[in-house]
């Protein structure tokens, strides 16, 4: 029982000592692959305001193992999201979400929002739907969706 | 770090490595992939040289493990699929027991790594869960902080929590110290989710090897919409699988999309989805397209 109690607090320590964590699913056999699954999913928490200019965001091989995943994948998504300007690295600390402020913010949520369009737009066009009509939609839903929560 | 040239082995008149070449780059997770049977424990243990090369040649750090067995299992770690332990000793003695193998155990991490898998030093091995079992066995592999670590099937038949901390000592071994890791596993998912570069094997033979992403990449799944319904399935140039019915059919397929995407065109069918699949489809279309013709091995490393 002891043993079972020492290596409890063990682990707990250890993920306590560094308390950044991250809320990030990853499905190995959705297409996507999973460098981009943590770009999109950490580009998601920073435009939901889930993530915040300056947080810290854990080390390559703390997210590797909590994930379950290759570091190198980690790697590969941090450079990326480094590059789009998302986060920001600090020699020798760690890797943060950049001071952007909102005009940043605003553009991740259109770049979310971009995706999920894309992908409204591709089904309609298997469907033989036409653009204007899923405007139209839109336009429906939104004031169903608006009366609704009256 | 591992490099196989043009090895065949035969147990009776079983071929059970039929003329595999494989290479093995440093620092990387090596994931290889196949059915039970395909010649996968044959192929680790050639590595290991506790087999010796009938044809063709093993290297291992530039080595011949069967000629230099110290030079090579001493910086090798091992977990067999049987975790063959000796069931009479006691979690210490083993530790003891297999520290005067190697000279550069190291008894803290052994330590370290023995409350971390909750193992009690004074448990009989016999009376160790199959759980309890694969972690001894993975402690052992690992505690004298080896070069490369080899895994056969070191998750098969083991719950979720078990997997998990197999799992995570993989990637620790590799994030940490960049060493190399070389696993075995039918558990594609989880080869999918570690490994950077993968071989699949299908019946003694490599028929796909390379970085993970270009397998990915050079693998498409396609439905195809036909004007008319079809009785046959369609031949498209590159098609591993092919699956569906009247005027519509999915096709599993290797090459680039452009060439896809005319062949399909040529053939008088329209797209009308388009993915990329799994890792578990690349396989099974792949055992599947095995089993019907010869197919030549794609190589894209």
């Amino acid at each position: 029982m002891l043993i079972h109690w020492n290596n409890f607090c063990e682990r707990s320590n250890a993920s306590l000592s560094k308390s950044v964590t991250v809320q990030i699913h990853i499905s190995p056999n959705d297409g996507v692959p999973i460098y981009l699954q943590i770009v999109n999913q950490v580009r998601y928490l920073v435009g939901s305001g889930r993530l915040s200019p300056g947080e810290e965001i854990p080390a390559i091989r703390v997210l590797a193992q909590q994930l379950l995943v290759n570091p190198n994948t980690v790697a590969r998504a941090y450079l990326e999201l480094e590059r789009a300007g998302v986060v920001t690295k600090r020699h020798g600390s760690g890797t943060y979400v950049s001071e952007a402020g909102s005009p940043l913010a605003r553009r991740e949520r259109l770049k979310i929002l971009t995706q999920r369009a894309d992908a409204l737009l591709a089904e309609a066009r298997h469907l033989d739907v036409e653009p204007d009509e899923v405007i139209k939609l839109l336009r429906e839903r939104h004031e169903i969706l608006t009366q609704s929560q009256k | 770090m591992i490099e196989i040239k043009s090895l065949s082995r035969r147990f009776g008149s079983k071929l059970a490595l039929d003329n595999v070449s494989l290479g093995v780059p440093g620092g990387v997770v090596f994931g290889l992939v196949g059915e039970n049977g395909a010649g996968k424990t044959t192929l680790i243990k050639h590595i290991l040289g506790l087999l010796k090369a009938q044809s063709g040649s093993v290297r291992v750090f530039g080595l011949d493990p069967v000629t230099d067995p110290v030079g090579v299992l001493g910086r090798v770690g091992y977990l067999s699929e049987q975790r063959d332990l000796p069931l009479w000793m006691r979690v210490d003695e083993l530790l003891r027991y297999t520290q005067a193998f190697y000279l550069k155990w190291d008894a803290a991490y052994a330590e370290q790594l023995r409350r971390q898998f909750g193992l009690d030093p004074a448990s009989q091995i016999k009376s160790l869960s199959r759980g309890e079992c694969a972690k001894a066995g993975l402690l052992l592999a690992l505690a004298h902080r080896p070069e490369l670590l080899l895994l056969d099937e070191p998750s098969s038949g083991l719950d979720p929590v078990v997997r998990r901390d197999i799992l995570e000592a993989i990637i620790r071994t590799v994030a940490d110290e960049g060493r190399t890791v070389f696993f075995s596993s039918h558990l594609l998912d989880e080869i999918e989710r570690v490994s950077d570069h993968i071989a699949m094997m299908v019946s003694g033979n490599v028929v796909l090897s390379g970085p993970l992403d270009a397998v990915k990449q050079s693998h498409h799944r396609l439905t195809l919409r036909f004007g008319t319904a079809r009785a046959r399935p369609p031949a498209l140039a590159g098609a591993l699988s092919v699956h569906g019915g009247g005027q519509e059919w999915t096709v599993i397929c290797n090459g680039t999309l452009s060439e896809l995407m005319a062949a399909a065109a040529n053939l008088g069918a329209r797209v009308v989805e388009q993915g990329v699949p799994s890792l578990e489809e690349i396989f099974v279309a792949r055992a599947g397209a095995k089993s019907l013709k010869t197919q030549p091995p794609s190589d894209l490393s």
